[in-house]
């Protein structure tokens, strides 16, 4: 049986459910092994994290490059582990680092790619929604290994237990995927809910929240969904640019996508389109937003979103 | 320093697009220059400016470099009416349908005979939405990648480049020696207008058009190719409510849907 490899995602040293999605397409095109490329000291508590899913197997590598010198030095090692599995097809998680990972791999072990894959099929096509979700589009990749990006939230994982065997690689990062040194981070401060691009439920606020996102907030809370927000409310320095939902912001897809006082740019579009389900709340009843809202509350966020909240709270007490 | 920076000419973001033998249908839409690559041109030209400028004869050049048909020089020009000082326009009825991993081996051969210092781009075209040549770029270069820099210092004389980004993994400093190639959001700045002045000198810049020979390049096919794309049907409105008791509807909607 042919070996698919993921790469595996962690953000602050902690896996992601994206893995078991990741694991998940791998398993239909072959045996599943997952590379987790770890600081030095932090691989097998990062390794024992990869425990959901279809995973057969983990290869661990240590360095602090991957830290400290980012995409160059996880491309490095990973086209290594190409060059020597020989894999059917390789998956990354489908945002902006695992997309500049596959980037690179991709030219390093001279193989075609594909991003924002929101499925793959057993024959390695990979279904992508272009033009703003307007078209579907079927690929494949024609030449060496198929490196492809899956977008977080697209496929519907198996998170059956797993206890993968661990083999851990001696492998070096070069000195020429040292050239870019991160000398410092500070992490986000993310406040208790889930990961934008992870999360079953967004609440998003835009230009009609005139820079108060409490009811937004308050509502997404009751439904343990992520805040996002769009380009007009990032851009006024209401809510930090890393919550932006559309163009040159994040991709979201999730199962309900709740769009506050948000008018529905395209851009903004591009970035939730693929959401399942699309609720508006507009004072504007010309918003065009309403146009792909499978429910549309004309009415003003700040007296819509408390009453709401209260209807959650009392349907899940 | 000589600077670099990559810009490419898209359909018109309201545009509507089809494909047409898999790819993407460019003759029938208006065309414009990337208005994400507007803050990279910007951003060369600030960098430039705040180390003695890129005015003829100063310290610093800015050179605007582009892969397209030939009405792309349109594009190419609106970024030297900006203020950059010359351009290259690679442009050969091979490079139609090229895909990042081909246009990223076009440009980074013409960046490696120009001797440039940095390359500046922009965060992704706003058609394809791939966000990957700014990192191929570095690969193919050997240079160091600084990409999705909201805050970008250059230090001409220690050769040395400092960018702050915003990443998932929270707010990172980097810095790398010359040569880089770097990728800036559009937080970063307010990317000028072109004056009258700058459009009018803007006709008189060189754009140096080149054919793939003259790069020493040669394009395969796409290493991915697209087997089929059909539209897919628009979402259709659903229920839109107004009344006072919107906000209970839309509790019971999301009941209904099983997402409470």
């Amino acid at each position: 049986m042919s070996n698919v490899l993921i790469l595996a995602d962690f953000v602050s040293s902690k896996a992601t459910k994206t893995n078991a999605e990741l694991a998940t397409v791998g398993a239909r095109i072959g045996e599943v092994t997952a590379v987790v490329l770890a600081p030095s000291g932090k691989g097998a508590a990062m390794a024992a994290e990869i425990n959901k899913g279809p995973v057969s197997k983990v290869v661990l590598v240590e360095s602090d490059a991957f830290v400290n010198n980012g995409v160059a030095a996880v491309a490095d090692v990973l086209a290594q582990i190409i060059a020597t599995q020989s894999p059917a097809a390789v998956l990354i998680a489908s945002h902006a680092f695992g997309k500049e990972v596959a980037a690179r791999t991709a030219v390093k072990s001279g193989s075609g790619i594909i991003t924002d894959a929101v499925d793959v099929s057993a024959d390695v096509t990979a279904t992508q929604l272009v033009f703003g979700g307007s078209t579907t589009v079927h690929s494949k990749v024609s030449h060496g290994t198929p490196i492809i990006t899956v977008r977080p939230n697209s496929i519907d994982a198996n998170v059956a237990a797993a206890t993968p065997a661990v083999e851990t690689l001696s492998l070096q990062v070069s000195d020429a995927s040292k050239k870019a040194t991160v000398t410092s981070t500070q992490p986000p401060v993310q406040g208790g809910r889930p990961e934008l691009t992870e999360a079953d439920i967004v609440v998003s606020g835009g230009r009609g929240t005139n820079g108060d996102f409490s009811a937004v907030e308050g509502f997404a809370d009751s439904l343990g969904a992520a805040v996002g927000a769009s380009r007009a409310a990032t851009d006024a320095g209401w809510y930090p640019h890393s919550y932006q939902v559309g163009q040159t912001g994040k991709t979201v897809s999730p199962q309900l996508y709740v769009a506050c006082g948000i008018s529905g740019a395209i851009q903004h579009r591009a970035g939730m389109q693929t959401s399942k389900t699309i609720v508006v709340i507009n004072k504007d009843p010309e918003a065009p937003l309403f146009e792909i809202a499978d429910f549309g509350v004309v009415g003003d966020l700040f007296a819509v979103l408390p009453k709401a909240t209260e209807g959650v709270k009392a349907r899940k007490s | 320093m000589k600077i670099a920076v990559c810009v490419k000419q898209v359909p018109d973001s309201w545009a509507e697009k089809k494909m047409v033998n898999g790819v993407l249908d460019r003759e029938s839409v208006d065309a414009v220059l990337n208005d994400l690559d507007e803050y990279a041109v910007e951003e060369a030209l600030r960098i430039a400016e705040a180390h003695g400028g890129n005015e003829e004869g100063g310290p610093h050049t800015v050179t605007v470099i582009s892969m397209g048909p030939e009405r792309a020089t349109e594009a190419v020009r609106k970024a030297l009416s900006m203020g950059a000082n010359d351009a290259i326009l690679i442009t050969d009825s091979k490079i139609a349908g090229a895909d990042a991993l081909a246009t990223s081996a076009v440009l980074a051969a013409v960046i490696q005979k120009g001797g440039f210092d940095l390359v500046i781009c922009g965060t992704e075209s706003t058609d394809a939405r791939m966000s990957v040549v700014p990192a191929m770029l570095a690969e193919r270069l050997n240079a160091a990648q600084l990409t999705f820099a909201s805050k970008v210092e250059v230090d001409p004389s220690a050769q040395k480049v400092s960018i702050t980004r915003v990443t998932e993994a929270g707010v990172e400093e980097m810095n790398a020696s010359f040569p880089c190639v770097i990728s800036v959001v559009e937080k970063i700045n307010e990317p000028r207008y072109p004056s009258f002045k700058g459009i009018m000198a803007a006709k008189k810049k060189v754009i140096e058009s080149r054919d793939l020979a003259a790069v020493g390049v040669a394009v395969d096919s796409a290493w991915s190719l697209v087997a089929d794309s059909s539209p897919r049907p628009p979402r259709a409105a659903g229920i839109k409510v107004s009344d006072d008791n919107a906000a209970d509807q839309m509790v019971s909607f999301l009941a209904e849907k099983k997402l409470i």
